[in-house]
This record gives structure tokens, C-alpha cells and sequence, in this order.
């Protein structure tokens, strides 16, 4: 039988394979249409790769995020990677998540993405869903939610994110050498972003 | 001597710089290419750069080379994976051409780290056309 953290993965990664044509067709627009397929062929390492038998959560994460810097290819090897590798830090030795614990990976992997793509929130990014979810988050939890209500709001507060991402313009990223033209499009980045977080919540809604 | 490490999104692009190096630093034996994917299909893997890394190590550091976009975020990805490691490497602000050619020429004559690191710096700035 595998552990929950490992259905978890299992289950972000089906996700984004799910939506492999989706998002590649998003980056396709103001991209370069490898998004979806990139994830795709990392999430299906990660399902590979990661152990079935581990409850090791921060140990999961780490080995996931690993395996994402080496398939992945583009730019969201390395942010993704970093994103559940320093999640992965804080979950170190964890075998179950509390409210609290996930505020603490959420924050980590801000830093990390942050660190890495050396990306504010506002340029048209993944942080644009991810920074407004991890806002109302902790806002939740510390009014007293429940981890499900609380992803819940913040899976809302993402979505908004991605709809905030067609209004402006991108500054990072290739899409950032068509400057205004790529007002009008969502971000794929903050759309598998949010697919993730909405994938995390059912699973924990069970 | 000073390793080199050739990051690029492509595999051909990387043995080709290392064509040149190997043409202008024939002596240099730790320069090591990461270009493109296992598969040899395009993009960066983080993990196989800082595999590279630690091949180019002799004990005098390691510069690194990279391309563009998330060649620049998986080259800094993989030095942080050396974290704990005994290896002091260096990702370079340069063109990676002439970036690569510069620091093969001055590490092969036996140059430290530093100034390996700002040969391949001062290739940012020099023009190509007068």
C-alpha cells in the first residue's frame, strides 16, 4: 500500500498530465508551448521515481522536487524543483501535515520560487496565483479554519490570481519579449500552479 | 587548474563551445559540458550540471558558463546542490562563447579562481565591431 503523501504526488502529477495539452496550449500563446508537455514528462518521473512505501513527507517532496530539476527541461524544472525542495525542508521527518505545517511549505516554496526566479508578485508568474493563496491561507487558519476551508479560499484567491494574470504584462520569462502583446492571456505557470492547490485540497477533502 | 562547466539548453551547442575551448586551451582537461537533457533533447537539468561540476573539480574551483533563461536558474540550482560539498564554484555573468574561451585560456595557464572569473567577466563588455 502506498503512503499518503505519495497519493498525493500521484495525484498533483495526474493532474498536470491531465492537463498537459491545456497548458501547453496557454504557453503556446505567449510561450513557448512546452509547458505542459515539460510538466508532464517531469510529474510522470515523480511518479516514477518517488517512493510508494515513504511517509517521510519533507523526504517525499525533496525526492519529487530532485526528480523535476532533472525532467522537466525549461524554466519550471528549477522552479517547481526549488518550490518542493524547500517545502520538502520544512517537512523534514513529518509523517502527517497540520494547518500550520503547510503554511510553513507554502512560505518556503514562495522563498524558494522567489530566490530563483528572482520574481515579484505582479510580473505575470506562478507568485501571482501563489502569493494570494498563501495570503488567504494563513488569513483562514488564523481565524481558526480547517486545512480543507482554508485551501479552499485560497484555491479561490489563486484562480482570481490567474484572471489578475491576463491584465498585465509579463517581465520575466520568454514571454516578457512580447511586452503588452501578452496582456490578454493567462500565465500557464500560475494555471498549473493552481492545479496543483486545488489538487492538494480534494485530495485532503479525501 | 580551474574547471569550466558549458551550460546550455542544447547538447550541440555545448560540444560545440567545447570544440573551441579544446582548440585554444588544448591542455585544459576540466572542462565539462551539460548541455541539453539526458536524452540530448533540449533544456537543463540542474542535477546533471552539478554532476559536471564536481567532474571539473580538481581543487581550485570551477567556473560556470550558462546560456540564457533557466540555464542561468538550473546552473545556480545545481551550485546549490554542491552545498556541503568541498567545491568552491562560480556562475559567470558572460557570453557563453566568448565567456568559455576566456576562462579556458587563462585557467590553462594556471590563473586562480578570481581571475578566471573576471577574464570571462570582461567578455561582457568588449565589442565586436569598431
Amino acid at each position: 500500500m502506498s503512503t499518503r503523501v505519495y497519493d498525493c504526488l500521484k495525484a498533483i502529477g495526474e493532474k498536470i498530465i491531465e492537463n498537459r495539452d491545456f497548458l501547453t496550449d496557454l504557453d503556446r500563446e505567449i510561450g513557448d508551448a512546452d509547458h505542459g508537455v515539460n510538466m508532464a514528462r517531469g510529474f510522470q518521473s515523480v511518479i516514477e521515481k518517488v517512493s510508494q512505501d515513504d511517509s517521510d513527507i519533507g523526504a517525499s517532496l525533496k525526492k519529487a522536487g530532485m526528480t523535476l530539476l532533472s525532467t522537466v527541461g525549461g524554466a519550471s524544472g528549477p522552479l517547481y524543483g526549488t518550490a518542493y525542495m524547500e517545502a520538502g525542508k520544512v517537512l523534514m521527518g513529518k509523517e502527517t501535515l497540520t494547518a500550520d505545517d503547510l503554511k510553513l511549505a507554502l512560505e518556503a516554496a514562495i522563498a524558494g520560487i522567489q530566490k530563483r526566479g528572482k520574481a515579484e508578485k505582479g510580473e505575470k508568474t506562478m507568485l501571482d496565483s501563489l502569493i494570494p493563496a498563501y495570503d488567504v491561507y494563513c488569513e483562514k487558519i488564523g481565524g481558526g479554519a480547517s486545512i480543507v476551508d482554508a485551501l479552499d479560499a485560497a484555491c479561490t484567491a489563486a484562480n482570481e490570481g490567474i484572471e489578475f494574470t491576463k491584465t498585465i504584462a509579463a517581465t520575466k520569462g520568454r514571454a516578457s519579449y512580447l511586452g503588452d502583446r501578452s496582456i490578454g492571456h493567462q500565465d500557464p505557470g500560475a494555471t498549473s500552479l493552481t492545479l496543483t492547490l486545488e489538487t492538494i485540497r480534494d485530495f485532503l477533502k479525501g | 587548474m580551474v574547471g569550466l562547466v558549458i551550460v546550455s539548453h542544447s547538447y550541440k551547442i555545448a560540444e560545440g563551445i567545447k570544440d573551441l575551448t579544446d582548440q585554444v586551451a588544448p591542455t585544459h582537461k576540466g572542462i565539462v559540458c551539460a548541455g541539453g537533457m539526458e536524452d540530448k533533447s533540449i533544456g537543463t537539468d540542474a542535477v546533471r550540471i552539478s554532476e559536471a561540476i564536481k567532474q571539473a573539480e580538481s581543487g581550485d574551483g570551477v567556473v560556470v558558463l550558462a546560456d540564457l533563461g533557466s540555464g542561468i536558474m538550473s546552473a545556480e540550482t545545481a551550485i546549490e546542490l554542491l552545498e556541503g560539498e568541498d567545491i568552491n564554484a562560480k556562475l559567470v555573468d558572460a557570453p557563453i562563447v566568448e565567456g568559455s574561451i576566456a576562462a579556458a585560456v587563462t585557467a590553462a595557464c594556471g590563473s586562480k579562481l578570481e581571475e578566471v572569473i573576471a577574464a570571462a567577466e570582461q567578455t561582457k563588455a568588449v565589442k565586436k565591431i569598431n
